[in-house]
């Protein structure tokens, strides 16, 4: 069995494709192997793949590891807030971590940095209908981004109008009744739709309580301990082989596990 | 300004599986063949390294390796009086992007539809009489029948390695296979999958009931392997990672670890990607095509003119590329006539989540195509009198993953989040399996597609327009198979089963299958479809169109069995034109 730990030496992959580039319809490494292989004769600038396939040893695109420490969106107020919230989702109790001590909001605050905070990949043109049919899916214009920024802010008015106090200073039963209000629509908050803010917090959290660590959050593989799942072991043969019986080796991530010397 | 690119003498659009299979079998033969693929090259050792491959974040939630909606999507809308907006999002079904196309994410499920699909009109008619056929229904015969595609699922079934166990060999019914499908020449090319535990459960429970389950076949698959090209597999190591995933193990069937290592070494190939074509260019008189033009990564503009085109893109982007091209008529509702956008399809998922007491499943030690069938229910395979509805399911007992972003269950009534919801998803996550219907749908004149009025790509031009909804047909099947779901469940010992009935309207938010199907028919009047017999154009026969989009309708199975027989069915075509360029098919 490969052990995928093994293929991170030093953790730090030489040849990591950085966040922008991967991002960008064109990579680096379809750059370099355009101009190695580029048809001159016609001075097209296609990459044009011939004879061989291009493919080089040791050549792989792993996400960049997200450093715990500080935040790169959120303000600290911003962050405080989706702490609390996101650790009434799912609270750390005596079946282990919840998602704030999984590092969920750090998890969410490096996802919102980049593409998936922008909807970089999504189709955002317009017009946007103002009464799409519920079968329509997406049709808002606010990015993730955006639904952080304003929706916590109308959250805290909220909050602030109601209660005269934070969503942070509210008692974990009052915490669960706003959320659970705001889960189905029942509180209106000052310009921002309650049910968008939900789903967005909602939506992230269980992302990066299940993700891997490399993302931030699932701190320790928290959430795969609580369910059995053992991440990147990727070969279970035996398994099968011994059917309704329990699995008993520990979870490991791409970067391995602790033991290992990994996250 | 366009530039002219010298003439080559076959191009091809996209470089998935039709593409790949056809631009082997023509290069080999010496002839000049260029694909030209709008997403970018992607090789196993790379691209689906090991160590990063197995990241449900990367690809199965944000979708790195997919079409971004940014680039292509389509509008969506549920009946021809509403107005279509654009998918912003993928939801419902996933387009693949780059080479590979969707043979790069797919689950593996390989089926040969069975020999009543193929002539399903005539057939309930003659059974049932025209009394049983929907209301508003486009269904016709396929011009192709099942003894005449049989050797062409057999290559495709042997260059992918398909693991399976036959059920009908030469007409002699086999134990532990499939007894209803069609007579095979031979058996599978690798020996059936492991199973889980459920799918021991689902067996025994089947069969007491008198039906006849059997391990689905697959693509993931259980031995090492060499295929006819001389490309090599891997075992499968169940690791779960299947759809939405590139394979790292070389285990599953994909123009990358079946094709392109061979057609690569063929000379007279070559590929150019992240190119995009955007036309098939036609003579004036706009009856044989001329090659195609192309956006390149930089958003200049190439003509490369070809004898022959190949139209291989995804199903839906075929359709798409006709219409912006000018080939064939397009279809219109209103009046009922024209060809292209016409027929489109889907598939209906319905069944049962059965939850169990006491048992260790391993969800996540699973392959996408593991699994226990049955088709007893499918087609014509049981008496649809009593029913009043055309069509039926594969009824499948199957885990492919437990990666925990997207499959973490709870019991029916657990609270979505807190405390409660963390203790519901522990007790249910190895507790729970699943019997599943996947059914048929129908072709009905309000379900077509075409060039939406408003909305654009990057490059300007129209989107296509899907509109589609479960017709009562599908509902009233799905929904009764949803209940031969129950039935099995609950005698395979489940404490609490839960009825999953079709989803209406058709919703294009929750993911459903990539199993899109149409809009550039095989028919044996053009009157009814694009594509003659043989996949050729009837209005431009130097262009031939691959993949699903040719379906007539959709059948009860996952479609890319289909589409590789389609593909080795339609060279014979191509082989034949070559020889004696013009219509293959007089109408």
């Amino acid at each position: 069995m490969v052990e995928p730990g093994s293929l991170w030496p030093g953790k730090k992959p030489s040849r990591r494709r950085s966040a922008a580039e991967s991002h960008s319809g064109v990579t680096r490494r379809s750059l370099l192997a355009s101009a190695a292989l580029l048809i001159t004769t016609s001075g097209a600038t296609a990459r044009v793949v011939t004879k061989v396939l291009p493919w080089k040893p040791n050549e792989a695109y792993p996400p960049t590891p997200v450093v715990p420490g500080g935040y790169l969106f959120f303000t600290a107020n911003e962050a405080a807030l989706v702490d609390a919230f996101v650790d009434r989702l799912i609270p750390t109790d005596e079946l282990g971590p919840g998602a704030k001590d999984a590092g969920v909001t750090t998890f969410i605050d490096r996802q919102l940095t980049g593409p998936y905070g922008g909807h970089d990949w999504l189709y955002m043109q317009g017009p946007f209908s103002q009464n799409p049919l519920p079968t329509q899916g997406l049709q808002s214009p606010l990015t993730p981004r955006q639904q952080y920024r304003l929706g916590l802010s109308a959250l805290e008015s909220h909050c602030t109008s109601i209660f005269n106090r934070s969503f942070t200073q509210l008692s974990a039963d009052e915490q669960d009744k706003l959320i659970g209000a705001l889960e189905k629509g029942e509180v209106q908050l000052p310009n921002f739709s309650s049910k968008m803010l939900f789903t967005a917090i909602y939506t992230n959290t269980i992302e990066g309580f299940f993700a891997d660590p490399i993302y931030g959050g699932n701190r320790d593989m928290a959430g795969w301990k609580l369910v059995g799942f053992p991440g990147v072991r990727y070969d279970y043969r035996d398994v099968l082989d011994k059917p309704n019986q329990s699995y008993t080796l520990p979870p490991v991530g791409m970067q391995g596990r602790p033991a290992w010397g990994g996250r | 300004m366009v530039r002219r690119l010298p003439r080559k003498d076959v191009v091809i659009v996209g470089l998935g599986w039709t593409g790949s299979i056809l631009a082997y079998e023509l290069a080999h033969t010496g002839l000049d063949v260029v694909a030209i693929e709008r997403g970018p090259w992607r090789d196993t050792a790379v691209d689906f390294n090991i160590g990063t491959a197995a990241d449900e974040l990367r690809y199965a939630v944000r979708q790195d390796i997919f079409l971004r909606p940014t680039q292509e999507t389509l509008t969506m809308r549920n009946n021809p009086s509403q107005t279509a907006l654009p998918i912003r999002k993928w939801g419902s079904f996933l387009p693949g992007n780059g080479v590979g196309g969707a043979g790069v994410h797919w689950n593996g499920q390989t089926w040969r539809f069975l020999p009543d699909d193929f002539r399903i009109r005539s057939h309930m008619i003659e059974r049932y009489g025209e009394g049983i056929m929907p209301e508003g229904n486009h269904i016709q015969d396929w011009p192709v029948s099942y003894d005449e595609l049989e050797p062409y699922y057999d290559k495709f079934e042997r260059v992918a390695g398909i693991s399976g166990r036959a059920g009908n060999i030469k007409g002699e019914i086999q134990p532990g296979g499939n007894r209803f499908e069609g007579a095979r020449e031979n058996e599978y090319p690798t020996p059936a999958m492991k199973q889980g535990y459920q799918q021991e459960l689902f067996t025994k429970a089947a069969a007491n009931m008198g039906l006849h389950p059997f391990p689905r076949p697959s693509a993931n698959i259980s031995t090492a392997y060499t295929n006819p090209y001389g490309c090599s597999m891997a075992p499968c190591t169940y690791c779960g990672f299947c759809e939405w995933f590139g394979c790292a193990n070389y285990s599953k069937a994909s123009p990358q670890t079946c094709v392109l290592p061979a057609l690569i070494r063929e000379p007279t190939f070559e590929a150019r990607t992240e190119c995009e074509v955007t036309k098939v260019n036609l003579t004036v008189d706009g009856k044989m095509a001329t090659g195609v033009t192309y956006v390149d990564a930089n958003g200049e503009e190439w003509e490369q003119p070809a004898d022959l085109v190949l139209v291989c893109a995804y199903g839906l982007f075929n359709v798409r590329l006709l219409l912006l091209s000018g080939i064939g008529k397009p279809y219109d509702p209103a009046s009922d006539e024209g060809v292209v956008g016409r027929n489109y399809a889907y598939q209906t998922g319905s069944g049962s989540t059965a939850f169990f007491e006491d048992v260790k499943f391993n969800p996540f030690a699973a392959a996408g195509s593991t699994g226990v069938a049955l088709d007893d229910f499918n087609s014509d395979n049981f008496d649809h009198g009593p029913h009043g509805f055309v069509g039926g399911a594969s009824i499948t007992c199957a885990h492919t993953n437990g990666r925990p972003i997207r499959y973490h269950p709870t019991l029916p009534g657990t609270p979505a989040w807190g405390s409660a919801w963390k203790k519901g998803v522990r007790d249910a996550y190895q507790r729970v399996a699943n019997v599943g219907a996947q059914g048929s749908v129908m072709s009905y004149r309000n379900n077509y597609l075409d060039l939406d009025p408003t909305y654009k790509d990057a490059l300007g031009r129209p989107l296509m327009r899907m509109t589609f909804d479960y017709q009562p047909n599908e509902q009233k099947m799905a929904n009764w198979m949803a209940e031969r779901c129950n039935e099995i469940a609950k005698a395979m010992g489940a404490k609490v089963t839960q009825v999953n009935r079709l989803g209406v309207p058709w919703n294009v938010v929750p993911y459903q299958t990539t199993h899109n199907t149409g809009g550039t028919v095989m028919s044996s009047d053009p009157k009814t479809g694009v594509l003659n017999r043989y996949l050729q154009s009837w209005d431009v026969p130097n262009v031939f169109v691959m993949g699903a989009s040719a379906f007539p309708q959709n059948a009860g199975y996952n479609p890319t069995g289909t589409v590789g027989a389609l593909t080795y069915w339609g060279l014979d075509g191509i082989f034949n034109y070559l020889k004696s360029p013009g219509a293959l098919v007089q109408p």
